[in-house]
C-alpha cells in the first residue's frame, strides 16, 4: 500500500508509531488505551446496538456512527483489556471525522504498518485487523440503510 | 503414619514442611546449577532441597495435601517476602499491557508471545535466547521465581512451562494470580522494576520430558490423554475457545481417546486451584487417570494445557506428564492424524486410505 491511500490523521497515528524504538510503542499503545473515551450515553444505555468484535481476546464493543457524512467509531472494551483498549483507541481516533469513502479506503492491513508486529505479537494484532474489517462493514451497512 | 513405611522423598517433603528460618545456608558452597536428570534412583527432589534460596510457603493445609506444596504461594506469603534476596516475582499476562497499568511491586513482565517464542519458527526460544532474557530481567540460575498473572495464571503456568524446559529449578505460581491478588486489595504499582543484570547461564533446554511434539503424540495414543478445551472445542462444533478468535485449524474435533476434562475444573470460583480431594474427584474418578499413567495434555496452543500439566503434575504428583504444545492448531491442521468428533472419546480404528510405500 502506497502512503497515498491514508489519509492525513491516519498517516500521522502510523508515524508516531513508527518514529519510535520497539519499546516505546507499546508505551504509545499504552496512552492510545488510556484515551479511549467512555461511550456516549446513547449507547451504553443500548447495548443492543455494539457488535462485538470476536477477533479480540477480549470482550470489545464498537457502533460505527455516520453524521453529516462523517464517520465517528464508538467502542468500549474492560479497563483491565488495555491491549484491545489501545487498538480501539487508535482505530476511533484514525477514523474520527473521515468520510465514509475515505475510511473505506484505509488499507485492511493498517494495523500491520504501525510496527507493532514485534512488541504486540501478530496474533494479538489479528484483533485490531477484526475491528477494521468490522468498522468498514458496518459503515457500509449504514451507508446502504 | 510411621516414618520407616515412607520412601525417602516423602520424608524430605515433610522436613520441608517445617518452618525455615533463611535457607541461604542450605545452598552448597560449590552449587551446581544443572543437577543431572533423572539419574537412576536418584530423587531429583534432594537437589531442590539444595537449590532453594527462599523459604516454602508452608502457611497453607491445602497445599501441603498437594503432591509439590513448594509450587505455590499464598498471596499472604508473597506480600510478606516481597523484596526477599533471591526471589524474583514475575508477571505473564494474556493482555500484553496489562503489566504496564498496575503490577505487584518489584515484578518483571515476561510475555510468552514476544519474550519466549522464538520469532521466527513456531518453537521456544533458545538457551542463548533464554539467558539473555532471564539476565536482562536481572534473573539468577539459583532465584526463587514466582510467576502470576490474568485469566487464573493461564500464561503464567505457560511461563513456569518453559522454565521447566530450561530447569529453572525452584520456579513457583501464585494462588489465585493476579486477579486475586487485586481483588485482595493488594499493592500494585505503575513503577518500573530496576534489577541488576544478572549473568544466566546458557542452558540447553531440555524438550523430552515434559514437553511432547506430534509424533510424540502419536507414539503414546492408546495412553491417557486429557483435551482441556471447551466441550464444543471438543466435540468439534468450533475450533476456538468460546469468545476467542480463530487461530487456524483446519479441522475440528479432538484427538481419538482424548477424555474432554476443561482446565477450569481445577480452579475454585475466587481463581485458586481447588483443594486435593476436589481435584482427584475430576482426574482420578471423573477422567479415570491412575498412578504410574503417562498423561499428555493439550489445548489450541498450549496456554490451557500447561495450567493442567501443572495440576497434574504438581499438584496430583503424576511423574510423566507431558504437554503437547503444539495442540489442536497443530493437529486440527495435520494431514492424516486421526480426529474424532461428537462428545465420545471415539476410538483409535483407522479409516480411510493405506499407505503405498
Amino acid at each position: 500500500m502506497t502512503d497515498s491511500a491514508l489519509p492525513d490523521q491516519v498517516a500521522e497515528i502510523r508515524d508516531d508509531f513508527l518514529e519510535l524504538d520497539e519499546k516505546l510503542r507499546l508505551q504509545l499503545l499504552l496512552e492510545f488505551s488510556q484515551e479511549l473515551p467512555d461511550l456516549p450515553a446513547k449507547y451504553a444505555d443500548s447495548p443492543e446496538l455494539l457488535e462485538r468484535v470476536v477477533e479480540c481476546q477480549s470482550p470489545v464493543y464498537i457502533f460505527v456512527d455516520v453524521e453529516s457524512d462523517r464517520v465517528h467509531l464508538h467502542a468500549t472494551a474492560p479497563r483491565e483489556s488495555p491491549t484491545t483498549r489501545g487498538f480501539a483507541s487508535i482505530l476511533a481516533q484514525a477514523v474520527e471525522g473521515l468520510s465514509p469513502a475515505a475510511v473505506l479506503a484505509i488499507p485492511d492491513d493498517f494495523p500491520q504498518m504501525l510496527g507493532l508486529s514485534k512488541v504486540v505479537s501478530p496474533l494479538r494484532l489479528n484483533g485490531m485487523n477484526g475491528m477494521l474489517r468490522r468498522t468498514k462493514r458496518q459503515l457500509t451497512e449504514r451507508l446502504a440503510g | 503414619m510411621s516414618w520407616e513405611n515412607t520412601s525417602c522423598v516423602e520424608v524430605l517433603r515433610r522436613q520441608r514442611l517445617q518452618p525455615q528460618s533463611c535457607v541461604n545456608s542450605l545452598r552448597e558452597p560449590s552449587f551446581q546449577p544443572n543437577p543431572p536428570r533423572g539419574a537412576p534412583g536418584t530423587p531429583r527432589v534432594i537437589y531442590r532441597r539444595y537449590l532453594i534460596t527462599v523459604e516454602h510457603d508452608s502457611s497453607s493445609s491445602k497445599f501441603a495435601s498437594y503432591a509439590h506444596p513448594e509450587r505455590l504461594v499464598t498471596a499472604d506469603w508473597l506480600e510478606e517476602h516481597l523484596g526477599s534476596p533471591g526471589l524474583v516475582v514475575v508477571e505473564s499476562d494474556e493482555d500484553v499491557l496489562l503489566y504496564e497499568i498496575g503490577h505487584i511491586p518489584g515484578s518483571v513482565k515476561i510475555d510468552w508471545h514476544t519474550d519466549l517464542n522464538d520469532p521466527v519458527q513456531r518453537d521456544y526460544i533458545d538457551g542463548a535466547a533464554f539467558a539473555e532474557l532471564l539476565s536482562g530481567k536481572g534473573i539468577a540460575r539459583d532465584d526463587t521465581v514466582v510467576i502470576y498473572g490474568d485469566k487464573n495464571n493461564w500464561w503464567a503456568a505457560y511461563a513456569l512451562w518453559v522454565f521447566t524446559l530450561f530447569g529453572h529449578a525452584d520456579v513457583r505460581l501464585l494462588d489465585g494470580g493476579r486477579d486475586k491478588w487485586i481483588s485482595d486489595e493488594r499493592p500494585l504499582t505503575t513503577d518500573a522494576t530496576v534489577r541488576p543484570r544478572t549473568e544466566y547461564p546458557v542452558v540447553e533446554r531440555d524438550d523430552s520430558v515434559v514437553r511432547a511434539y506430534k509424533e510424540d503424540v502419536l507414539a503414546h495414543l492408546g495412553k491417557p490423554l486429557i483435551d482441556v478445551r471447551s466441550p464444543e472445542e471438543y466435540s468439534g462444533e468450533r475450533t476456538t475457545a468460546p469468545a476467542y478468535p480463530e487461530e487456524g485449524a483446519l479441522r475440528a474435533g479432538h484427538i481419538p481417546t482424548a477424555k474432554n476434562v476443561p482446565w477450569s475444573q481445577a480452579v475454585a470460583a475466587d481463581g485458586t486451584f481447588k483443594p486435593l480431594e476436589d481435584l482427584n474427584s475430576v482426574y482420578r474418578d471423573g477422567a479415570g487417570l491412575t498412578d504410574g499413567d503417562e498423561v499428555v495434555a493439550y489445548c489450541r496452543i498450549g496456554e490451557r494445557s500447561s495450567h493442567t500439566w501443572f495440576v497434574l503434575h504438581h499438584l496430583l504428583g503424576f511423574e510423566n506428564v507431558r504437554n503437547y504444545d503444539g495442540s489442536w492448531t497443530e493437529w486440527g491442521s495435520a494431514v492424516r492424524v486421526p480426529i474424532a468428533v461428537g462428545t465420545e472419546p471415539g476410538d483409535l480404528a483407522s479409516r480411510g486410505g493405506s499407505h503405498h510405500d
